[in-house]
């Protein structure tokens, strides 16, 4: 028996047929002599939960306003289904945002809230009170709905946030630092409410944020940006295990540089990073390179094995000495001072109760790691 | 804790008081004299209430400053508000800086002047003055005060709530009229209340703009004053501190309601 091929994966934008549903052209937004976001071009595709990922100041914020209508480009233009919407106020757009600080209406309750939208776009009263209670359920706040926003929790409030902007049901939907004000644990549960609604409603949306792991986890694409301009758009795999500059591999995770030069090229690279060691081996995962290139070398802690001796099926081994080590119960960091200088982290889960007193300061330790492990990154 | 009060912090306390209300009481005591003789206790009476009200010198002033002070106040508060909301919210236009100076001038201006320069361009006008030029007198500086209580909220009011308004379809004037009005409807109000004691005790500017047939209370307890302080006087003067003390005690009482009732929701609100 056969077994049922399983759904493509959701990924329009590998397809060339499909719609975009916002596409920023040449977009640039300058603030006085200050430029926000620059020469910005990008696509974002229906039924995506897209994340613009960077530190604070990197334009993010300036884009998704813009998107909004808060603010205009000041060069270029954004289509949205087909529409230029630089003409278009925010009270016209089939926009809605959700406010980093929740922008909660203080003197209404949260059912007011919620139906603020509808009855400003004239619902008749039992659209608006079906309407309502449908996104009070969605967002689990039946029995809020009476309260007003200062007699509800953190949490409570950036749901009713959610079911405001959700209730007109709009294309998009913009987050703003959503979980920014929760703390660590509701802001993980929360997030995979968010998801689930973004599955739910199939609204297109798009977060702002500057939280990584929130990015990695929600979004099907996130773009990295700095200083306005878009570093890498891609999936979070994608920009995990292949990032494109120095600057994304740092942003997103742990990882460890190594400055070098490119030894020897074939289906493989090497890469020399010290006199007289032996170079990296690495595949170069199609990048273009150029002999005697000067590159670096990214890798990721968890791709590196610790042991007392060089790991026999892997291809790359340099021994160094233990400088820190920091534990975290399931897994340790180690930080490792090679002998030719650099420092390379390595990351070791402790799957055995007391794995972790395997090796102390100051040991000599080998690093292992494969060919695949690391990237090889022009800039 | 110690309960009972020191006997320093008690003199201090006590002097302090009767410095401040002495005068009052004093005032509010002799008004049930029953002498015609201010300084000579004769027994209670409460006959100068009476000629108070039989008084229709006094009573139509007291109609007068009551219609003036309504009306001024509220048209110095529409327009301070504005004036408030256009200093806030537009951080640059042309000629801010000389705009948002020349609101508060009058805050600072002596009376005399600002009365004195209004009756000039009245008479340029060819206004005859009355009532309505002391309406126009009294929004004129009181609206300076409405501005600076209103911009001191709107200063620390949320900007992304009016966002959050447009973004869920309001018009800028709805999303005013939705959001941003009632939230700085106790600032608006505290104005309002402000500019209507500022006119109702005014008597420096109405003096200059009000005519013979528009005298304004305090117009008329002063000019009477000139010919001898009556037992009169002292009536109303009881009667009007009455009011302002009811009126004051009485949103005082309604804050902290309010203060208490919002304190409880947000304590069910944790549960």
């Amino acid at each position: 028996m056969e077994s049922k091929p399983a759904p493509a994966p959701f990924a329009p934008w590998e397809d060339a047929a499909a719609h975009p549903l916002i596409r920023f052209e040449g977009v640039t937004k300058r603030f006085g002599d200050f430029t926000a976001v620059s020469d910005l071009n990008l696509k974002i595709y229906p039924r995506e939960f897209f994340a613009l990922l960077g530190p604070s100041g990197c334009g993010k914020t300036t884009l998704m306003r813009m998107l909004a209508g808060f603010e205009t480009p000041t060069e270029g233009t954004i289509w949205l289904d087909g529409q230029n919407i630089a003409p278009v106020p925010p009270n016209k757009r089939p926009v809605n945002m959700m406010f980093q600080s929740y922008a909660l209406f203080p003197h209404l309750s949260v059912w007011d809230n919620i139906a603020f939208g509808l009855r400003r776009a004239g619902k008749d009263k039992e659209t608006v009170r079906a309407r309502v209670e449908e996104m009070l359920r969605l967002t689990r706040l039946d029995q809020f709905a009476r309260r007003k926003p200062h007699q509800i929790s953190g949490g409570q409030r950036q749901r009713v946030a959610l079911a405001r902007s959700l209730a007109l049901g709009p294309k998009l939907l913009l987050l703003d630092e959503p979980l920014g004000a929760l703390d660590k644990k509701l802001r993980q549960d929360t997030q995979f409410e968010l998801m689930d609604i973004q599955e739910k409603t199939g609204t297109t949306f798009v977060i702002v944020t500057h939280d990584q792991e929130e990015a990695m986890t929600v979004a099907s694409r996130v773009a990295v940006m700095d200083a306005g301009r878009l570093c890498q758009v891609d999936t979070p795999q994608h920009i995990y295990e292949t990032p494109n500059s120095r600057y994304v591999a740092d942003f997103i995770g742990e990882v460890s540089i190594i400055e070098g030069r490119v030894a020897a090229l074939g289906e493989e690279a090497e890469i020399a990073y010290a006199e007289g060691a032996r170079p990296i081996v690495t595949r170069t995962g199609g990048a273009a390179l150029e002999p005697g290139q000067s590159v670096f070398y990214a890798i990721r802690p968890e791709k590196i094995w610790v042991g007392a001796a060089p790991h026999p099926d892997r291809i790359n081994s340099v021994e160094g000495t233990i400088v820190d080590i920091g534990y975290l119960g399931d897994v340790s960091t180690y930080h490792v001072r090679l002998d030719t200088g650099q420092m390379v982290k390595a990351l070791m889960t402790n799957a055995e109760r007391y794995a972790a007193s395997r090796f102390t300061w100051n040991d000599r330790v080998w690093l292992s790691w494969s060919r695949h492990a690391g990237v090889v990154l022009a800039s | 804790m110690k309960r009972s009060m020191s006997v320093f912090n008690m003199t201090t306390l006590t002097l302090g008081l009767a410095f401040l209300y002495l005068p009052m009481l004093l005032l509010m005591v002799y008004s049930f004299n029953a002498s015609r003789l201010v300084t000579v206790w004769a027994g209670f009476s409460t006959q100068w209430y009476g000629e108070l009200l039989r008084n229709q010198q006094f009573l139509d002033a007291a109609w007068v400053t009551l219609r003036v002070a309504v009306v001024s106040s509220t048209l110095a508060t529409v327009l301070g508000t504005m004036a408030a909301w256009v200093l806030v919210r537009e951080r640059r236009f042309l000629g801010r800086t000389l705009f948002s100076g020349m609101i508060y001038a009058p805050l600072v201006m002596p009376e005399v002047i600002t009365g004195l320069s209004l009756l000039l361009l009245f008479i340029a006008i060819g206004l005859d003055r009355g009532i309505l030029t002391i309406i126009l007198a009294h929004t004129t500086f009181a609206m300076c005060y409405v501005s600076v209580v209103v911009s001191s909220r709107l200063v620390t009011f949320d900007r992304s709530l009016e966002e959050a308004a447009l973004d869920l379809g309001c018009s800028p004037m709805q999303a005013f009229g939705h959001v941003t009005l009632p939230i700085i409807a106790p600032a608006v109000v505290s104005g309002w209340l402000l500019a209507f004691t500022l006119s109702l005790d005014d008597l420096v500017i109405a003096s200059f703009t009000s005519g013979p047939s528009s005298t304004t209370l305090p117009i008329k307890i002063f000019s009477s004053m000139r010919l001898g302080v009556s037992p009169e006087i002292n009536a109303l003067s009881t009667i009007l501190i009455s009011i302002v003390a009811v009126g004051v005690v009485v949103a005082a009482l309604v804050s902290k309601r309010q203060i208490a009732r919002r304190e409880t929701e947000e304590r069910e609100g944790l549960t």
